[in-house]
């Protein structure tokens, strides 16, 4: 095993040479999806990679940095793709970025073409496109191992023969190839060579002499996007050709097709033609000996089985679950810990004043509160992670896809809904797979009612702080877990309904197709499993670090400010009254007694306290107090936000009682100044209801905007989902009250 | 008079002989390796019967009833 043998092992950093001139230093690697593609570029990048974003599109970009010993090259990984056939924007990528048509990507120089060896057919028809687009290619032929075990075995040097390009046989989840790949590439960079590959002779004139047309009249067009303007009849390039060069093209279009494809559909023609050539290919260069029913496919008579596969679909997804609240509480309560021990070593070190307070009520105990919560974040993103890894996530797609109709989706959007249950971020950037437009911004909307990771900790500390620890079955069902399932269901409904409403009003229209691959389980790559999950955990400790950091501050100022001696000063002539008069233990209680009444008098002023008072009447009929509004309003930005700010809050203005330290016990203790608890059961659970709808993440309502190419959807959801979480929590706590 | 993959139970074999509709649909099943001439066998049904599963050349491919029906096939065997 050498797959640790990365892209860092063998480094002879070189500057580049001079000599390299004018070939850009920049390749495309591309390839179908379920092939390796992004286990191979992580192995060929490492830590050197960088995430970012299309402009206009809904597509994530990925780039990085490999090291060659020419020296760096640039890596784009293009997304997952079955041909370069472009029915919306997002499948316009691939070609756009080969065509070198965004500003901040330069045109490749070379394409690496992934193709899976066990699956030669399917994966070259993607390369067949590819051959034609007139650059350099280099053939990786991974899986070889994979194929073997099929029985399959691939002639490399015929096959490198037919494609007219360098092809390089290897098996990327183990590293075996890599250094093979990279002299290749280097050669190739160095000395290109066009592969001579031309299937569709005539459609190629015809796209010349229509492009050279076009660009004489000024129009800024490459005969490539020509040829696929005049194959995907409404497709993408058209579209946008239309859009260059004016309407009145279509009839020259449709000219043009008739004249190429003689009455057939080009569609079909390139189809037929691709295939056509693919077979003679295969014919050369594959030998295959009759192996019997792969693990594969044994595996797939029990997970894919109607039943079977459903009750283990059930059993994989309590196993989520479970796994990261029980995997989770060590870990949290290490971090817990470590916070609570640095706060209190501070204060005792820190003279008391501003400073400390800002360290201690800000920094830690705002910051703390979010960051403990990293546990359960990795533990669900590796299960997501792993599952699609493996090919499970499909299978799941294909259980799912009845159910998901129901309520107007499909199988597709369960991935997207899924992955929402740790962040509605990916899940909502994951629905960039849905090719219908309307089916993706239905999921969009309905992605971020799914309970993601950030509601967990609201859940999870009002959970534990108020909903009695009772069992049944020795211990088999409690209580408290049973209202969080119920959250998450209602989260769930939340959002199916939602789609369901909006595709059959605002979404209205015709069901889009449902063509999916189910690729064969395959045993997860580590290193490459491991640079995601690290991804995952940057953005949401950068998210931390930033967002959260920032807001906490804030609040902590709303708290603290203004800070007038004068109550100090009061306080301390009742303080010096309680030394003269009383001794012991009466004397420790009244001090505890008058510093806290101290803190809440500071609150009570302050900024935050102000604002409360302000907002008060809006969510007096939530049963909520101004401290439970002023932590709601301030976790618009992150929801998560709202654990900070109670932190800081109950920090500021704590019940000094060395028993009620945690957050938990002065939630417990929070009263209304007539003594009735804060927090009755009632308010309580009308508290998560509202976190159940309430859309309180700026992140989510960016990606919204960026997904759905508009801030009236954005808007709307943020509307919708706000009005929902407060009208839901009004009537859970006055129906709640009064029974 | 014609049979549709949709009509096809799970371990048939079958020769693809035409698809009903041109459009975009077509031209995704077609990339996919499905074309007039090609061979499939369907494996399995998901629960409620859809969408089923096929194998079509070395892999194995999911897709609807509705989807299904646009596939006229000749049974194989």
């Amino acid at each position: 095993m050498t797959h640790c043998e990365s892209a860092h092992a063998v480094e002879t950093v070189r500057p580049a040479t001079g000599t390299v001139s004018h070939t850009t230093r920049t390749i495309a690697l591309v390839g179908n999806p379920n092939t390796g593609k992004s286990t191979l570029f992580n192995i060929l990048t490492g830590l050197r990679q960088k995430t970012g974003n299309y402009p206009g599109v809904t597509v994530e970009k990925h780039t990085g940095t490999l090291t060659l010993a020419s020296g760096e090259v640039q890596l784009i990984d293009v997304p997952g793709t079955y041909s370069l056939a472009a029915q919306s924007p997002d499948e316009m990528v691939a070609i756009d970025t080969l065509l070198g048509r965004f500003d901040e990507l330069e045109r490749p120089g070379a394409v690496l073409v992934l193709v899976d060896a066990s699956n030669l057919r399917r994966n070259l028809y993607l390369a067949s496109q590819i051959l034609e687009m007139g650059l350099a290619v280099v053939v990786v032929l991974n899986m070889t191992d994979v194929a073997a075990r099929k029985g399959i075995r691939i002639d490399d040097r015929s096959l490198a023969r037919a494609l007219d390009a360098r092809v390089v046989p290897m098996i990327a989840a183990r590293g075996e190839g890599i250094e093979e790949l990279k002299r290749v590439l280097d050669e190739v960079l160095q000395h290109g060579h066009t592969p001579s590959v031309r299937l569709l002779p005539e459609l190629e004139q015809a796209s010349k002499a229509l492009g050279g047309e076009l660009r004489a009249a000024g129009v800024e067009i490459d005969d490539q996007e020509v040829e696929r303007a005049l194959i995907d009849t409404g497709g993408y390039a058209e579209q946008r050709l239309q859009r260059l060069a004016g309407r009145d093209l279509s009839a020259r279009l449709d000219g043009l097709r008739e004249d190429v494809g003689e009455g057939q559909a080009l569609s079909g023609l390139e189809a037929r033609s691709r295939y056509g050539w693919i077979n003679d290919i295969i014919n050369d260069v594959e030998t295959r000996q009759e192996t019997g029913a792969s693990w594969s496919d044994r595996i797939d008579r029990v997970v894919s089985h109607p039943g079977w596969g459903s009750l283990l679909f059930l059993v994989v997804m309590a196993a989520v679950f479970q796994a990261v609240f029980s995997w989770a509480t060590p870990m949290m309560d290490l971090i817990d810990a470590g916070t609570t021990g640095l706060g209190t070593g501070l204060s005792a070190w820190l003279p008391p004043g501003a400073l400390s307070s800002l360290l201690i009520d800000g920094v830690i105990a705002g910051v703390g509160s979010v960051v403990i919560f990293l546990p359960q974040i990795l533990i669900l993103f590796a299960f997501i992670i792993l599952l699609e890894d493996t090919g499970y996530m499909a299978r799941a797609a294909f259980l799912m896809d009845r159910l998901m109709r129901w309520c107007g989706l499909s199988g597709q959007s369960f991935i997207p809904m899924l992955s929402s249950f740790a962040c509605a971020v990916p899940g909502i950037m994951a629905t960039r797979v849905i090719p219908d437009r309307r089916d993706r911004i239905a999921t969009i909307l309905a992605a971020p009612f799914m309970t993601c990771s950030a509601r967990l900790p609201v859940y999870a500390l009002l959970i534990a702080a108020f909903v009695p620890q009772r069992s049944w079955l020795g211990g088999l069902i409690n209580l408290q877990g049973l209202i969080l399932l119920s959250l998450y269901l209602l989260g769930i409904f939340g959002g199916v309904i939602t789609a369901f409403v909006l595709k059959k009003t605002l979404l209205r229209g015709p069901t889009p197709t449902f063509l999916m691959e189910l690729p064969p389980y395959r045993r997860p790559n580590l290193k490459s499993v491991l640079l995601r999950l690290m991804d995952r955990a940057v953005i949401f400790l950068r998210r931390a670090g930033t967002v959260i950091f920032t807001v906490a501050m804030i609040v902590w100022a709303l708290a603290y400010f203004p800070h007038p001696g004068s109550i100090h000063d009061a306080y301390d002539v009742q303080r010096a009254e309680a030394s003269n008069r009383f001794g012991g233990v009466e004397l420790e209680a009244r001090r505890l007694a008058l510093d806290n009444l101290e803190a809440a008098a500071y609150l009570d002023q302050s900024i935050l306290g102000r604002m409360g008072r302000i907002v008060d009447p809006i969510f007096r009929p939530l049963g909520w107090d101004w401290k439970v509004s002023a932590a709601v309003i301030a976790g618009f930005p992150a929801r998560e936000v709202v654990i900070a700010v109670l932190g800081t809050i109950y920090a500021v203005g704590q019940d000094v009682d060395a028993q009620n330290d945690s957050l938990k016990g002065r939630l417990r203790g929070a009263s209304w100044p007539d003594g009735e608890p804060v927090y009755t059961l009632p308010m309580v659970l009308g508290l998560l209801v509202f976190y159940a709808f309430c859309l309180q993440c700026v992140a989510t309502v960016a990606t919204i905007r960026r997904e759905a190419a508009s801030w009236s959807w954005a808007l709307f959801a943020w509307t919708y989902m706000t009005s929902l979480g407060y009208l839901a929590a009004l009537a859970v706590f006055q129906i709640g009250t009064r029974i | 008079m014609g049979r549709s993959l949709a009509d096809l139970k799970p371990g048939d074999r079958a020769r693809v002989i035409s698809f009903n509709d041109m459009g975009p649909l077509s031209q995704r099943i077609m990339t996919l390796g499905l074309l007039e001439g090609s061979e499939v066998q369907v494996i399995r049904r998901a629960p409620a019967g859809d969408p089923m599963e096929i194998r079509v050349m070395d892999y194995a491919l999911s897709l609807r009833r509705d989807e299904a029906r646009t596939i006229q096939v000749e049974l194989l065997s």
